[in-house]
């Protein structure tokens, strides 16, 4: 089996892996970083958002033996120095979430989108930004509001 | 009110783990030694099995065991159980079929379980399930309800040869025949409510671990009531007694009702983790998820509303065939009966009512209880009726509804419900304000320009929620007592555990009860924990479901709570040297009435420990309570959504502008919360209204088994809310609540479909009005605008 | 997923060669749709061949005449390419469109046409622009190269390199979202260059993409949506699903032409 060895939140990782191996399945069974969730079968549910290289991208559809040498921030890795992230407090101050299961996914798609789009947003972006990424508890109405304030405050 | 007690929107104590990653969900559980099960299910909707032939994937690398029914009836383990008995109009009891956990002799729906295999991997799992050969006889499948009780259709149990579960009634079949034929206005309608998946976001999965050393099992599980999972597991089907039989459900992500039931996958988890000696996972992928839940709803209704010459309700008449799948789940019978019949009274006073209710089976997955579970149906037969009788009459819809509301409270409708307290003018009133309704006209007019066809729907509804008076519920069938129980456990040093037999799966009641605790006791909110879903750990517990955890599970915290003061008094009285009837308790302290004389409740709580002060013989050491509250009638939240959008004729998509919801729940602990759940119920009702829909094929394939085909609604579908509330506190429960979880999904498909129809001009337009329907719905409408 | 062995050659010349080598080799660009089918375990190449190292076939160039984009470019580099937005707004706007924002990140031109979706972007704007194919062994033209459905010219061991796209007067790109999927149930695009008008379909044919011959005779006649008013596509070769029947399909067609139209710049 292969090695494959990449940068998971700042740290250095390796592990030997089946190449069938995805990323979310590395993430979750071999580093056991649970956070990141599987939601669907298709691509489309979002709760297995990560970022690598900098960039969102679903961890379902990715195999882990393609991202030697990558870059990989999961939602453990978004707190730095034992502060929460700007989106992480707005997701909580704004009752972005109710069972909580696609909010590491949401959360890594919100910070993406204020990558791409800056601070300002307006509701109207927020939602079609957030096509790939279903939430069956919240009716998006919270989310769209915590998106909104958490990019103000990522803008400082 | 302080910032932590009741009614303030405290930010949620259990969000930081969920923001940060670290929940516990069962699928982040790993046991060592683990093996894992992959079920092979039918590829057929209704098929005998010949032979099952598992040689060759017992031959796969990794497998440890392979299944099937026979195995577990060798093992005498029962099949899964309804635990709500129905009676037919004859006296006679429904008529529910076979359901074991694994197939035997027979597969009734695609995704029915008719192996397992056991591996050291998934993936090798995955790959032997494969190999296993199966002779099936393939039998005509039947899904259409229609269909299913026409003479000649394929039987799906023999037990009911007309694939009739029950023929069902309640109300006065007579009283409201008279108030037919004094009728002077009819509005007669045929309504589909759609099947819908439930779809929480963490699929279902479930790891049983078997302890040889202590003979016992227990079973990790996403369930939103692990009690009554362990209950039926042990009583019903025979895995082991209770108290060898461990059951928990850590943080479940979302349940809407399909994480009640007792399904097929945990039961054999928990019991093969001791045949093959290792803990058993399983994990559902989502088409998993989609062939295998239980669905909701699903029903055909015709319904007839009688007036009088001054648009006042004489009568309902409801026939209501309701498809209940291939077998009957764990609550399924009683969903379209009595958690639906005794809610077409609506807000409004009608003398008479009369409703049938055809349980039907068909070749498709069981339907049960799903986020409102029965009274969206009842919601949607009747705000549908209100709004097309008020149109055909030629009078404003909400002026029709006002006439006819209830006003004096207690009132004792027709079918069953008393509602005990509500102010449905004041929630009319309020949401036509905050719609500014009085210019619906003209911004209709400002659409047309745009060649746009806009509408406006009301719905007012009313739901029957902190279910329930067990001895009510017990002499309509139900088979179990519908309490909740509390235990309030208080550290000698003023900190204080809450267990209770509410489970949390997304509603925050690590917040809302901590909030409750807090301002009762006086103690800050940190300190308080809640404590759920383990049975080893909460003394009992009914679960989370039915808008019940405010109204049923607090209550029984209140109880424990008093149980709690009272003895703390007296602890007190010790301390502070004076009569216990002398003590009073306020703002987290105990006082001497009349004196200076106090001591804080955490130096109560350490001297009840220490009991120094006391002597253990007149007064018994610690200060820890339970108790178990029984309500004494159901709540009755009511309110009124309105919904306003725009239909583009040319493609058929319809977008909302915008949603008023006016809600009256009794007393909120946290108002944040509770907009949390009407904002999450109003997206599945919208989901359900122009979205969702699960489409079996004539050969009984699911065609709508991923999220490439189901639509679930997503945050370009979905408008914001504008939620405003009203009040009237609930009598019948200590805090005055009445529950919210469900509103928003019962209120808000009738005030889509009310909305529609007044954009198209006529009624025709089904669930879920996709833009496919919507536009064919709209070329009548075209065609009616063109000719004037 | 079934077994299979990972390849990742790093530049398209190897790639062909380890695939030309391989039994049942199959190419993994950005994996959007064969990572799901092989989930599914609907796809179960014995060789996967990730052309993800092979910077050769990844970027955009703009000429005077024609647009050249590497197989390996994501949706998100041709959505956000300055150059291609002033060259063919059509075309950025497209990538943009498809799918969501992660699936961009990921998702490539070249796996786009190779897979050949029935609902996929790519293909109307391919069609439509007289886009040329280029592979490791020769240059296809987009009128041979799509031959049905999940169908392409392409032969075993044959990798797209890159697409050139000649540079229209004017192009509009519109689509009908499958509400589910989010897939095309109709998209449009609509290129004039010179005299010419191309029309190409995605999302609606039985057969795949096609070109819409009524509505081009329309366009080319005047280019301007009101002379789609009356139009009316046939519904005969169309798909019918639970999300569309032909008819709608048909009367989409007609309503994402004029949309495309109108935008087309």
């Amino acid at each position: 089996m292969p090695v494959v060895s990449m940068t998971v939140n700042g740290k250095a990782v390796s592990a030997d892996v089946d190449p069938r191996t995805l990323l979310v399945q590395y993430l979750r069974e071999n580093l056991r970083l649970t956070g990141t969730h599987v939601g669907c079968d298709t691509s489309q549910c979002g709760a297995c958002v990560v970022h690598v290289n900098g960039a969102a991208i679903k961890s379902c559809t990715a195999l882990a033996v393609a991202l030697e040498g990558a870059n990989v921030t999961t939602i453990e890795g978004l707190a730095q120095g034992g502060k929460l992230h700007p989106m992480q407090e707005a997701f909580r101050e704004n009752h972005g979430l109710q069972c909580g299961f696609c909010t590491p996914g949401m959360i890594m798609s919100a910070v993406d989108i204020v990558n791409r789009k800056g601070n300002k947003l307006e509701e109207k972006l927020i939602r079609e930004e957030l096509e790939g990424n279903i939430c069956r508890c919240t009716g998006y109405h919270n989310i769209v509001k915590a998106i909104s304030a958490g990019a103000e405050a990522m803008g400082g | 009110m302080s910032m932590s007690g009741i009614g303030a929107p405290v930010r949620r104590k259990e969000d930081f783990r969920f923001i940060t990653g670290k929940g516990h969900y069962t699928d982040d559980i790993n046991r060592p030694g683990q093996a894992h099960a992959v079920f092979l299910r039918s590829p057929h909707a209704h098929a005998t099995i010949n032979r099952i032939d598992a040689s060759a994937a017992l031959k796969m690398p990794g497998v440890l065991a392979v299944f099937t029914g026979d195995d577990l009836a060798a093992d005498k383990v029962g099949g899964l159980i309804c635990g709500w008995m129905i009676h037919s109009k004859d006296g006679s009891p429904m008529k529910a079929g076979a359901h074991p956990a694994l197939a035997q002799g027979k597969v009734r729906y695609v995704g029915d379980h008719v192996a397992v295999v056991i591996a050291d991997t998934y993936a090798q799992a995955r790959e032997a399930a494969e190999k296993i050969v199966v002779d099936y006889t393939v039998l005509p499948a039947v899904t259409d309800m229609n269909a299913a009780v026409k003479p000649g259709a394929p039987v799906v149990h023999d037990v009911a040869s007309d694939n009739t579960v029950y023929n069902w009634h309640l109300g006065d079949k007579a009283a409201t025949d008279a108030a037919f034929a004094k009728a002077k206005h009819v509005t007669k309608l045929d309504i589909v409510n759609n099947r819908l998946v439930p779809n929480a976001m963490e699929p279902r999965a479930a790891v049983g671990d078997y302890d040889f050393g202590a003979d016992s099992f227990t079973l990790y599980t996403t369930s939103q009531n692990p009690h009554v999972a362990r209950l039926v597991l042990s009583a019903f089907i025979g895995i082991a007694p209770e108290h060898k039989l461990r059951v928990i459900a850590p943080d479940v992500g979302g349940g809407f009702g399909s994480k009640i039931f007792i399904y097929a996958e945990e039961t054999v988890c928990v019991w093969a983790s001791k045949k093959v000696g290792r803990p058993v996972k399983w994990t559902a992928d989502r088409t998993e998820a989609f062939l295998a839940d239980a669905h909701g709803r699903d029903h055909i209704t015709h319904a007839e509303l009688a007036l009088d010459d001054k648009g006042k309700i004489l009568g309902l008449r409801v026939n209501t065939k309701a498809n209940l799948g291939a077998y009957l789940s764990t609550f399924s019978s009683s969903v379209p009966t009595y958690l639906y019949a005794p809610l077409l009274s609506g807000q409004y006073d009608i003398p008479a009512i009369y409703a049938e209710v055809d349980g039907i089976y068909t070749t498709t997955a069981p339907v049960d209880a799903y986020r409102g579970a029965g009274r969206p149906e009842a919601t949607f037969v009747v705000e549908r009726l209100m709004e097309v009788a008020a149109r055909e009459i030629g009078v404003d819809p909400a002026q029709f509804r006002k006439k006819n509301f209830v006003t004096k409270f207690p009132h004792q409708t027709p079918v069953i419900m008393c509602y005990d307290a509500g102010d449905y003018n004041a929630s009319l009133e309020k949401a036509l304000e905050m719609a500014d309704y009085k210019n619906v006209g003209k911004r209709k007019r400002e659409s047309a320009k745009k060649g746009l066809l806009r509408g406006v729907g009301i719905s007012a509804y009313i739901e029957a929620c902190g279910i329930a008076p067990s001895a009510a519920v017990g002499s309509l069938g139900a088979g179990v007592g519908l309490w909740e129980s509390a235990e309030v456990r208080v550290n000698p040093i003023g900190t204080v555990e809450i267990l209770t037999g509410s489970h949390s799966h997304g509603q925050g009641h690590e917040t809302t009860f901590a909030q409750l605790v807090s301002s009762r006791l006086g103690v800050p909110i940190d300190n308080v924990s809640i404590v759920h879903g383990d049975t080893d750990k909460v003394q009992m517990g009914m679960g989370t479901y039915g808008s019940r955890s405010g109204a049923v599970g607090m209550s029984a915290i209140v109880k424990a709570l008093d149980k709690i003061e009272a003895k703390a008094k007296k602890v007190a009285a010790y301390v502070l040297e004076a009569s216990d009837a002398d003590i009073e308790f306020k703002d987290g302290k105990f006082s001497v009435k009349g004196t200076d004389k106090s001591v804080d409740f955490p130096s109560v709580a350490l001297q009840a420990y220490i009991a120094h002060k006391f002597n253990g013989q007149d007064l018994e050491p610690g200060l820890k309570e339970s108790a178990f509250w029984d309500p004494t009638n159901f709540t009755f939240p009511a309110g009124v959504h309105i919904c306003e959008l725009e239909i583009d004729p040319q493609t058929g998509v319809t977008r909302i502008d915008r949603w008023t919801a006016v809600d009256d729940f009794g007393e909120i602990i946290n108002p944040m919360i509770v907009e949390g759940q009407v904002h999450g119920g109003i997206a599945q009702g919208i989901g359900q209204a122009l979205c969702e829909g699960a489409v079996y094929n004539k050969d009984g394939q699911l065609l709508t088994a991923s999220y490439m085909d189901y639509t679930m609604p997503r945050a370009d579908d979905v408008p914001s809310y504008n939620v405003g509330m009203t009040q009237t506190r609930c009598p019948s429960n200590p805090l005055g609540i009445k529950g919210c979880g469900e509103a928003g999904a019962i209120a808000a498909p009738p005030a889509v479909v009310n909305a529609l129809t007044d954009a198209l001009g006529h009624e025709n337009v089904p669930m879920p009005a996709t833009p496919h329907a919507v536009w064919r719905a709209a070329q009548s409408t075209i065609a009616k605008q063109a000719a004037e | 997923m079934y077994p299979f062995t990972y390849h990742q050659p790093e530049n398209a010349r190897k790639a062909a060669t380890v695939a030309g080598k391989l039994e049942d080799a199959k190419f993994l660009a950005g994996g959007m749709t064969l990572l799901p089918t092989m989930k599914q375990r609907l796809a179960s190449p014995a060789n996967l061949v990730d052309l993800a190292k092979c910077d050769d076939l990844r970027g955009i160039e703009v000429a005077a005449r024609s647009v050249t984009i590497g197989a390996m470019t994501r949706h998100v580099d041709v959505a956000n390419s300055k150059e291609l937005q002033e060259a063919i707004p059509a075309l950025a706007d497209l990538a943009g469109m498809i799918g969501d924002p992660a699936v961009r990140n990921r998702g490539t031109i070249g796996g786009s046409l190779a897979n050949n979706d029935p609902a996929a972007d790519y293909p109307a704007a391919a069609l439509a622009l007289g886009a040329t194919i280029v592979t490791n062994k020769r240059k296809i033209e987009a009128e041979q190269y799509f031959t049905g459905l999940f169908e392409t010219a392409l032969e075993d061991g044959e990798v797209i390199t890159k697409v050139v796209f000649p540079i229209p007067a004017k192009a509009g790109y519109e689509k009908f979202r499958n509400p589910a999927s989010r897939y095309a149930i109709v998209g449009v695009f609509v290129a004039k260059k010179g005299s010419e008008v191309r029309v190409a379909v995605t999302g609606a044919g039985s057969s795949g993409v096609f070109r819409a011959t009524k509505i081009e005779a329309a366009l080319t006649a005047k280019f301007s949506s009101k002379s789609l008013e009356g139009v009316k596509m046939p519904a005969e070769g169309l798909n019918s699903d639970i999300h569309a029947d032909a008819e709608y399909r048909a009367h989409l067609i007609t309503v994402m032409a004029k949309r495309a139209t109108d935008k087309a710049k």
